[in-house]
């Protein structure tokens, strides 16, 4: 209609904050906690919802999307708790060494891919490891409405296991903790036999248990649609590769350590994106022309897609090849 | 700014009207000469000052009668607002995003105070004054969706989302061009836009729903959508066809300019924080032909958008069989000067009527 056009950019809305605790939870997790510059409560949001941290690392930018983990009520503070992964592209290095109290950072507006289904009965919780984020504000939003959920939590020992304390002492009867070094498994094909009528499973996790979960609650005739997971991938690193961005008129190189979007927005080309993390579709960007094989990570495109060569998701998704022409 | 609220009805006498202020900020919907359907979407954030664009909720003269005429129609029929049990959190989100938002927009109308969930809410207009707890059901005289959309003008569709899909699982709708909540309540996104022609073939429909899908929190959408009502009704529904639809064979060319309305809604897109639905407010805004023409752009654009649009668009939109006599109306009001683009009067550039 063009009554005030305004091009639409690229992510959610951006808020300006200050990192108001760090607070180490064990060897791998820490917990951050965000204060609003302007002094504004933040907004309210949904249990399972994610923001996009903004980190400036000499430089380069980086934007990792972390479950925010707070009560979704409070609107004075924001949390993420952040995993140190070692072998990463360095975005939870730069959190877990970089940040500290006071410093001035970027996060976007809530956004939800991981929403609880309002019409369950009941709300059957699977986390594995740090996946136990999202489920921290699922938990404190049904507990606000009365709402009936248990919890199966799978950590791989005691000194790892990031919030099972508070989360036992508060609700002794609806958590249940697995250790790995103890060799205890969730009882899972016992857990999906006998739920009432109207349950509703998410799990949250490395993708192995999200597999688990989904064949085993598919074989034991859950509906699909009962059954919702979330896992955020990191780009992972590949050999570098040139691209041919067609309209913007550019070639351009991607690193070892970068992704294709990464790279593309270091040419200056405004790419659309949300999560970041292969599940949202935002970036879905058309194939021109190619010459090589696809390494496709998304959850996006279906297998078809996969296969056909015609789409990419750049935010996760690699090319090993000759040459690549993309539509942006 | 203080709004005069009109004295009008939407029925019976249809003593409804524009005011010259609200004739020079109608939303006038064809930014060129040509209609063909497009997702075309645009951020919601302002607009013109003064237009329909700039509020969050724009309210206007009309507001006080439109509130009196959704009562009527909901006293008639109950079932105009529905609600399905998992979406009441939605309807306290919806609550919310009224109260706060037009107690900013417009502070000399409404007041909104919060002490924790205990918030009072004052609406000058309607002479409202009520104390409540937010999240409290008990607190409030109807559910929450009910109890704001009875103070806002426009219908209210409020979305579930779910299996990237939208769900239509609670409104409140007493002003819509020909299309029943009742009949809708639960139906997802492409079986209740199954009666439009033409746009699924063009992949309107799979755009549409993956645009709205990714509507963010604090990143509000709109569009424009027409079609044409005769006599100023807001509630032309399915349920009261046999009260409106025998009013367009009382067309003649003598009472066209006064009779014809051309229906716009202005629709937005909100995502709401606690239940991620998505609420899509619908708000009808009807003009006379006659006040129309009196801005000459939109004279000589409406004329050449009636006379070339696709039967099926003229038939869906209900207005094939009076087609003929409209276009020899709006005839007179295109003089074939071209138009400047855009939807806004252009008063000050735009030449006068010639001849």
């Amino acid at each position: 209609m063009s009554a005030a056009p305004q091009k639409a950019k690229p992510g959610a809305e951006q808020i300006p904050v200050t990192v108001s605790a760090v607070v180490p939870l064990n060897d791998l997790v820490t917990r951050f906690e965000f204060k609003r510059r302007d002094g504004k409560p933040f907004p309210t949001f949904s249990g399972g919802a994610h923001t996009v941290v903004t980190m400036n690392d000499d430089g380069r930018t980086r934007l990792n999307p972390y479950s925010l983990m707070s009560d979704p009520s409070d609107t004075s503070t924001y949390a993420i708790s952040v995993r140190r992964d070692d072998n990463g592209r360095g975005g939870s290095l730069f959190m877990h060494t970089r940040v500290n109290v006071g410093d001035e950072m970027t996060i976007t507006y809530p956004v939800n891919l991981f929403s609880l289904d309002l019409r369950a009965r009941k709300h059957l919780f699977f986390a594995g490891g740090i996946g136990i984020t999202p489920f921290l504000s699922m938990i404190a939003q049904l507990e606000l409405m009365n709402g009936n959920w248990e919890l199966h939590y799978s950590v791989r020992t005691e000194a790892l296991g990031s919030y099972v304390d508070e989360l036992r002492y508060k609700f002794p009867n609806k958590v249940h903790v697995y250790y790995d070094d103890k060799s205890e498994a969730i009882p899972l094909e016992d857990l999906l036999d006998g739920q009432p009528l109207g349950t509703n499973a998410y799990v949250c996790g490395p993708k192995g248990m999200i597999d688990w979960i989904h064949a085993t609650a598919e074989s034991a005739g859950w509906p699909d649609a009962q059954v919702h997971s979330e896992e955020f991938l990191a780009p992972a690193p590949g050999k570098p590769f040139e691209v041919r961005l067609c309209k913007s008129d550019l070639t351009i190189q991607v690193g070892e350590n970068e992704s294709l979007l990464e790279a593309i927005e270091r040419s200056g080309v405004e790419a659309p994106f949300l999560c970041r993390g292969g599940a949202c579709g935002q970036c879905e960007t058309n194939v021109v022309s190619y010459d090589g094989e696809f390494v496709h990570r998304d959850h996006w495109l279906d297998d078809e897609q996969h296969a056909d060569g015609s789409k990419i998701m750049p935010c996760v998704s690699r090319f090993v090849g000759k040459s690549l022409e993309l539509d942006r | 700014m203080t709004i005069q609220f009109n004295e009008e009805t939407f029925r019976d006498d249809y003593s409804f009207y524009n005011s010259d202020w609200a004739i020079k900020r109608f939303p006038f919907p064809f930014h060129e000469d040509s209609y063909m359907y497009s997702v075309n979407m645009e951020q919601h954030r302002g607009g013109p000052k003064g237009s329909v664009y700039e509020m969050r909720f724009d309210v206007d003269e009309h507001y006080v009668s439109e509130m009196k005429d959704r009562e009527l129609v909901l006293a008639d029929d109950p079932l105009r607002c529905q609600s399905l049990p998992h979406m009441t959190l939605a309807g306290w989100d919806l609550l919310e995003l009224i109260m706060v938002s037009k107690s900013e927009d417009y502070p000399d109308l409404f007041e909104l105070h919060r002490d924790g969930n205990h918030w009072r809410w004052i609406n000058k207009p309607l002479g409202i004054d009520d104390t409540f707890t937010f999240l409290d059901e008990t607190t409030l005289p109807y559910g929450p969706m009910e109890y704001i959309t009875r103070q806002a003008q426009g219908d209210f569709c409020v979305l579930d989302q779910r299996d990237e899909m939208l769900w239509m699982d609670a409104g409140m709708v007493t002003t819509q061009a020909d299309w029943s909540l009742d009949f809708d309540i639960g139906m997802n996104f492409f079986e209740w836009h199954a009666p439009v022609p033409l746009a699924h073939e063009m992949g309107i429909f799979k755009r549409a729903l993956k645009f709205l899908l990714n509507v963010q929190q604090g990143a509000p959408a709109r569009r424009l959508n027409w079609t044409m009502t005769v006599n100023p009704l807001l509630d032309t529904s399915p349920e009261n066809y046999h009260k409106w639809g025998i009013q367009k064979t009382t067309l003649t060319p003598e009472n066209l300019g006064a009779k014809q309305h051309l229906r716009v809604e202005l629709q937005t897109f909100f995502r709401l924080p606690r239940s991620n639905a998505l609420v899509f407010p619908i708000r009808c805004y009807l003009i006379s032909f006659q006040d129309l023409v009196t801005i000459p752009k939109w004279g000589r654009r409406l004329h050449r958008v009636v006379r070339d649009l696709p039967v099926e668009l003229a038939t869906y939109k209900g207005f094939i069989d009076n087609r003929p006599m409209m276009l020899d109306y709006l005839s007179k009001f295109d003089d074939g000067l071209p138009t400047s683009p855009g939807v806004f009067p252009d008063l000050d550039t735009e030449p006068p009527l010639s001849g």
